[in-house]
């Protein structure tokens, strides 16, 4: 039965179809990303697991696939690849609660 | 955890995992047949170079029985090759100038005759590997010497560990692995194998615990070194990054995982021909342990042989065998995808 959702997993390997309605801007995105992901000052395996934290703080279950694999092949383990997923809930948690700050000043602002 | 012929499973058979390698790249996935990828890049019929390596098989006994193993090697596999198999191997070596001679399992210490046989090879003046699972060297007190033994006798050691931590190496390799790895590593650090200026090798193989490609092995040979010499103290010399071969237990875990036609079609799709110019097979000769004669170690537990008149060890000549085509199949995609992969690592 063909299942009908928002995303399917086979379309992660489209992903360089995108060129195929605006190849110059295509091309040069994925030049970038190629680019990026090079081992630099940072290893590629560092590299890989900042993207699946990133994956995770925006939800992108193709990126999660993709970095959950990527992490792997450059040699993370489990507890390195849930450090990291930790890191993107604290930032994302964080983000949320400084918020609170502001939250303060406004109700004291407003407050005798 | 038992061997897939011990348990009579159909997967032991080479015919039929032939059968099942072609059936899922072929008919199911619609992807080109090995040697039609290998005839797009002009690589077909793929011709051999001189042979620089006799990588011979003494047999399929081992200690451990790893979940990723392409031998089917365990402790109920009886099949060792014999003395005067080991004597054939000694006389084609002496017909030719191949200059290493790496010696493969199994576990190949288990045979009684391995120390014969390495003192054989060392005296013909050939580099000698020997693929040491490690475990066997804390295994039982006659063991606990093959570190000297080795030393001895100049022997590169290359020795198998997933993972530079405990769980993902005994989840492919047993429990109580990795312990045992990691003593055997010490006691050949020891003795000065992969110490600077020893000028005993240590080489060190990662295959990836599970159903994905190993990534770049100067990244990963970074990381293991970092990470066992920080945890154990532990040194060695290069990390050869090795791709699983749908081949044996391996295939036997990737279907009954799930992971069959995912790994096959990245396999495919990763296609290089830079590394399919260099794979292992164009220079080495495999010999089994009843002395028949292949392109490589994964031919051999396939049962595919030399296309050669010579196919058995009592019949070798060089010259004929140099005239021979590489025999290919669906497996060998395993070998040439990404950075390729070898008995030695990465080919590109």
């Amino acid at each position: 039965m063909e299942k009908s959702t928002y995303y399917n997993p086979a379309d992660l390997a489209k992903f360089g179809n995108i060129t195929e309605w605006q190849s110059e801007m295509g091309r040069k995105f994925f030049d970038y990303y190629g680019e990026v992901f090079k081992e630099g000052a940072l290893s590629e395996r560092e590299k890989a697991l900042i993207a699946l934290a990133v994956a995770h703080a925006v939800q992108c279950p193709y990126c999660i696939d993709a970095y959950t694999v990527d992490s792997m092949q450059k040699g993370a383990d489990e507890a390195q690849m849930m450090e990291a997923v930790h890191v993107a809930a604290a930032i994302k948690g964080g983000a949320a609660l400084v918020h609170g700050v502001q939250m303060m000043n406004k109700a004291k602002e407003l407050s005798m | 955890m038992k061997s897939l012929k011990a348990t009579g499973h159909q997967l032991a058979e080479p015919a039929f995992q032939l059968t099942v390698l072609r059936q899922e790249v072929v008919d199911t996935l619609h992807l080109p047949a090995f040697h039609e990828k290998l005839r797009e890049a002009s690589l077909f019929p793929l011709a051999p170079v001189a042979p620089a390596v006799l990588q011979i098989n003494v047999g399929k006994m081992c200690n451990q029985v790893c979940k990723h193993c392409h031998v089917d090697a365990g402790p109920d596999r009886k099949e060792i090759m014999t003395r005067e198999t080991m004597q054939l191997c000694l006389d084609a070596l002496a017909q030719t100038d191949i200059p290493t001679v790496d010696l493969t399992g199994g576990a190949p210490e288990m045979n009684p005759d391995f120390r014969w046989f390495v003192e054989q090879i060392h005296a013909l003046g050939r580099h000698i590997i020997v693929r040491c699972n490690l475990t066997i060297i804390v295994a039982n007190k006659k063991y606990h010497d093959l570190p000297e033994f080795f030393k001895a006798h100049g022997v590169e050691v290359v020795s198998s560990l997933p993972f530079y931590t405990a769980a993902k190496t005994d989840s492919q390799r047993g429990d109580g692995v990795f312990e045992d790895s990691i003593r055997a590593l010490k006691m050949l650090n020891a003795v000065g194998y992969g110490q600077e200026g020893s000028g005993l090798v240590l080489n060190l193989v990662y295959n990836p615990a599970g159903a994905f490609l190993p990534g770049s092995q100067k990244g990963l040979q970074e990381q293991f070194k970092r990470m066992l010499f920080k945890d154990h103290g532990i040194v060695f010399n290069s990390l050869f990054a090795i791709t699983n071969i749908p081949v044996s237990r391996y295939l036997d875990y990737l279907i009954e995982s799930g992971n069959y036609a995912g790994y096959m079609e990245k396999l495919v799709n990763a296609f290089n021909p830079v590394a399919a110019a260099g794979v292992m097979c164009r220079n080495t000769i495999s010999v089994s342990w009843d002395g028949f004669l292949y392109d490589c170690d994964f031919n051999q537990m396939l049962d595919l042989k030399v296309a050669s008149p010579v196919r058995h060890l009592r019949d070798f000549d060089a010259a004929t065998l140099a005239a021979r085509t590489v025999v290919v199949n669906q497996h060998c995609y395993g070998c040439t995808a990404g950075s390729g992969s070898s008995c030695g690592g990465t080919t590109t």
